[in-house]
């Protein structure tokens, strides 16, 4: 089974969110870079693929030469080889655009993307790389087990979860529940020696036209000061969720 | 009187414009219209007021299509089909893109729903549209068409301008509210075209607590934490979501630790909260658990740590220990209700 795990390079969650040249830009200044965390659950479980039933795992990102620390931590974690499509990643049709091209070319049977990254929170590049390939789709996918062609994912719904079948190529909108996070792998000295010397490949971006853009950011108006309420005087509290803020 | 000047070319094109249709997708669980689909209803009147359209929504499987007249919906395209009793995101796709090629419409309106953004990337493809997710406010223009959304899980918003001929919105919960208007919905019979490659994924089996009010539809979300010590301290925190009607959520160690389900996790890595009321009992306040709940109106932390970074994210807090102020608090609740029934 040939498995390829999109990877989203993405400001960690402690991260301060700020704006430059007149708030048009995310501000990288001081931002430490991560492995999107959807995704870093999807790798998790590839590497079980690759160990229990064989897979090869290849990494695949759309974004410049700054985010190959990135994936060469999904190297160290245990990855076979790493893709990056080189070019801004603006919009996440434009992504799914380059990495449908890097799966016809690979024919990998299993795509493992995250549910959304969580920088631009788009949550569209699986869904779109699925129709734009023909390849099937489970979106918000907490378990997944392959036995030859077929899959069974089991997906979280609003109020619960349901398992499906289909057959691959499949593609999944990944996220906790894959693995736990206790199944998270910090790359230990071997890894990260190993991952230097595997394969990072970098291809050219395919011309496509972006459909979106984000022009301006803002950040949210700042927050009034809380209102205490004594313990002993929790009637207030109602009052106040009842008449001030109407919510009961 | 001033009499009127022959229209100029620009405004002669205008005239000759035709009305076109915006398209909503009106969500519906076991037949029954989800309030959500309401409030994109509501978006939807909200937005042909500006753009002199029409509201036309495609709803399947659903009873009660004529109450979205009272949102402004002019028309209903009403499907029936056993084939689309379970949710399948790619024949649901399918059938709305062919409502939106019947109806011309250059604006299609989903929700943020689990499934609403399953089958949204799939459906924008099929458009050939450029896709917003998580939208929280009408347009600031239409041309170009830019829209605020969310990024940042909450931390800031991003407007985002979409270049194609047609747009796909999905809409962000709570953020535009239910707005009566008076309109007759007219409803049409509507059959589109399915074929196998749709259904190539089965659903075996689903899983779902019935008579529970979920994370994602509730109105008030009542959350434990940490601090809470251990599992069998949460039957207070259902008693108090029982008293206000309300999902029951914790934070993310306390699903790691195997005291609540998964599913109860919210913030950043877990579900998105956007409920009218949260209560944080027991949580510290960390920046991924506030990013994933910030999009609730009105939150409530109660913490026995004056210091608790919560403190910061709130609207009302009570410095206090949980294990007096929730059975207090509890009390109260049940007084008011009583009171005001
Ligand atoms: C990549 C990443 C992603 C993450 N994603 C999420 C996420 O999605 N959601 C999430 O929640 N967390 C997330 N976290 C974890 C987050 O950083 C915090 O560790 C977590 O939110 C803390 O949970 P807590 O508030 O329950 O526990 P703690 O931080 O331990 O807080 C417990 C609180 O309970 C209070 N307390 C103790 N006793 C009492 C009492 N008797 N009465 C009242 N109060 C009491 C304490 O004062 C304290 O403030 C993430 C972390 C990382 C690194």
């Amino acid at each position: 089974m040939k498995i390829l795990v999109c990877i989203s390079h993405v400001p960690d969650t402690t991260s301060k969110i700020n704006f430059a040249d007149g708030d048009t830009k995310f501000d990288t200044n001081g931002v430490q870079f991560v492995i999107n965390p959807n995704d870093e659950f999807g790798l998790t479980r590839a590497m079980w693929f690759k160990e229990k039933q064989g897979a090869t795992v290849s990494v695949v990102n759309v974004g410049g030469p700054e985010t190959e620390p990135t994936l060469r931590k999904a190297l160290a974690i245990g990855a076979d080889e790493a893709i990056r499509v080189n070019t801004e990643a603006t919009d996440g049709f434009f992504v799914a655009k380059q990495l449908a091209r890097v799966i016809e070319e690979g024919a990998y049977d299993l795509i493992i993307a995250g549910r959304e990254s969580i920088d631009y929170n788009g949550g569209m590049v699986p869904g779109m790389l699925a129709a734009l390939t023909g390849a099937n789709f489970v979106n918000t996918c907490i378990g997944l087990e392959v036995e030859g062609n077929e899959a069974t994912a089991i997906r979280e719904i609003d109020g619960g979860k349901e398992t499906v079948k289909c057959a691959l190529p499949l593609i999944i909108g990944g996220q906790k529940g894959l693995v736990e996070e206790s199944d998270l792998r910090i790359p230990n000295m071997r890894g990260i020696m190993m991952a230097r010397k595997k394969q990072l490949t970098v291809l050219e971006p395919a011309e496509v036209a972006g459909r979106t853009a984000a022009v301006k950011f803002e950040k949210p108006a700042p927050k009034g000061e809380v209102k205490l309420v004594s313990p002993d005087n929790l009637d207030e509290l109602v009052q106040l969720l009842h008449n001030e803020a109407k919510v009961i | 009187m001033n009499t009127p000047l022959p229209p100029s070319r620009g405004e002669l094109l205008i005239l000759n414009k035709k009305t076109m249709s915006i398209l909503i997708y009106a969500e519906s669980e076991e037949g029954k219209l989800k309030k959500i689909a309401f409030e994109v209803a509501s978006y939807a009147r909200a937005l042909a007021g500006q753009t002199g359209d029409t509201v036309t929504a495609v709803a399947i499987n659903a009873e009660n299509t004529a109450e979205l007249g009272k949102y402004g919906v002019d028309k209903v395209l009403k499907v029936s089909d056993e084939k689309l009793s379970a949710f399948n995101a790619r024949a649901y796709a399918d059938v709305i893109k062919q409502a939106a090629d019947q109806e011309g419409s250059k604006v299609v309106l989903i929700s943020s729903s689990a499934n609403d953004k399953y089958l949204a990337p799939v459906l924008a493809v099929n458009l050939g549209a450029g896709y917003a997710s998580n939208v929280v406010a009408l347009p600031e223009s239409t041309d170009p068409f830019r829209v605020k959304r969310t990024a940042f899980t909450n931390k800031a918003f991003s407007i985002t301008e979409i270049s194609t001929d047609i747009k796909l919105l999905g809409l962000s919960k709570n953020s535009f509210g239910l707005k009566e208007s008076e309109a007759a919905a007219a409803e049409e019979a509507f059959s589109p075209s399915l074929n196998d490659d749709d259904f190539s994924i089965k659903t075996e089996s689903v899983d779902k607590t019935t008579g529970k009010v979920t994370i994602a539809d509730a109105e008030i979300v009542v959350s434990g934490g940490r601090g809470l010590k251990g599992p069998e301290n949460w039957g207070m925190i259902e008693e108090l979501a029982d008293v206000l009607g309300a999902a029951t959520a914790c934070s993310k160690p306390v699903s790691d630790m195997g005291w609540r389900p998964h599913s109860e996790h919210v913030g950043q890595t877990g579900k998105p909260v956007a409920s009218n009321l949260y209560v944080a009992v027991g949580i510290s306040g960390a920046i991924q658990h506030l990013a994933g709940i910030n999009a609730s109106k009105v939150k409530v932390v109660i913490n026995s740590d004056p210091e608790a970074p919560f403190f910061k994210a709130a609207d009302y807090g009570v410095v206090g220990d949980a294990f007096e102020v929730v059975p207090a608090l509890i009390e109260k609740l049940k007084e008011f209700k009583a009171q005001n029934s």
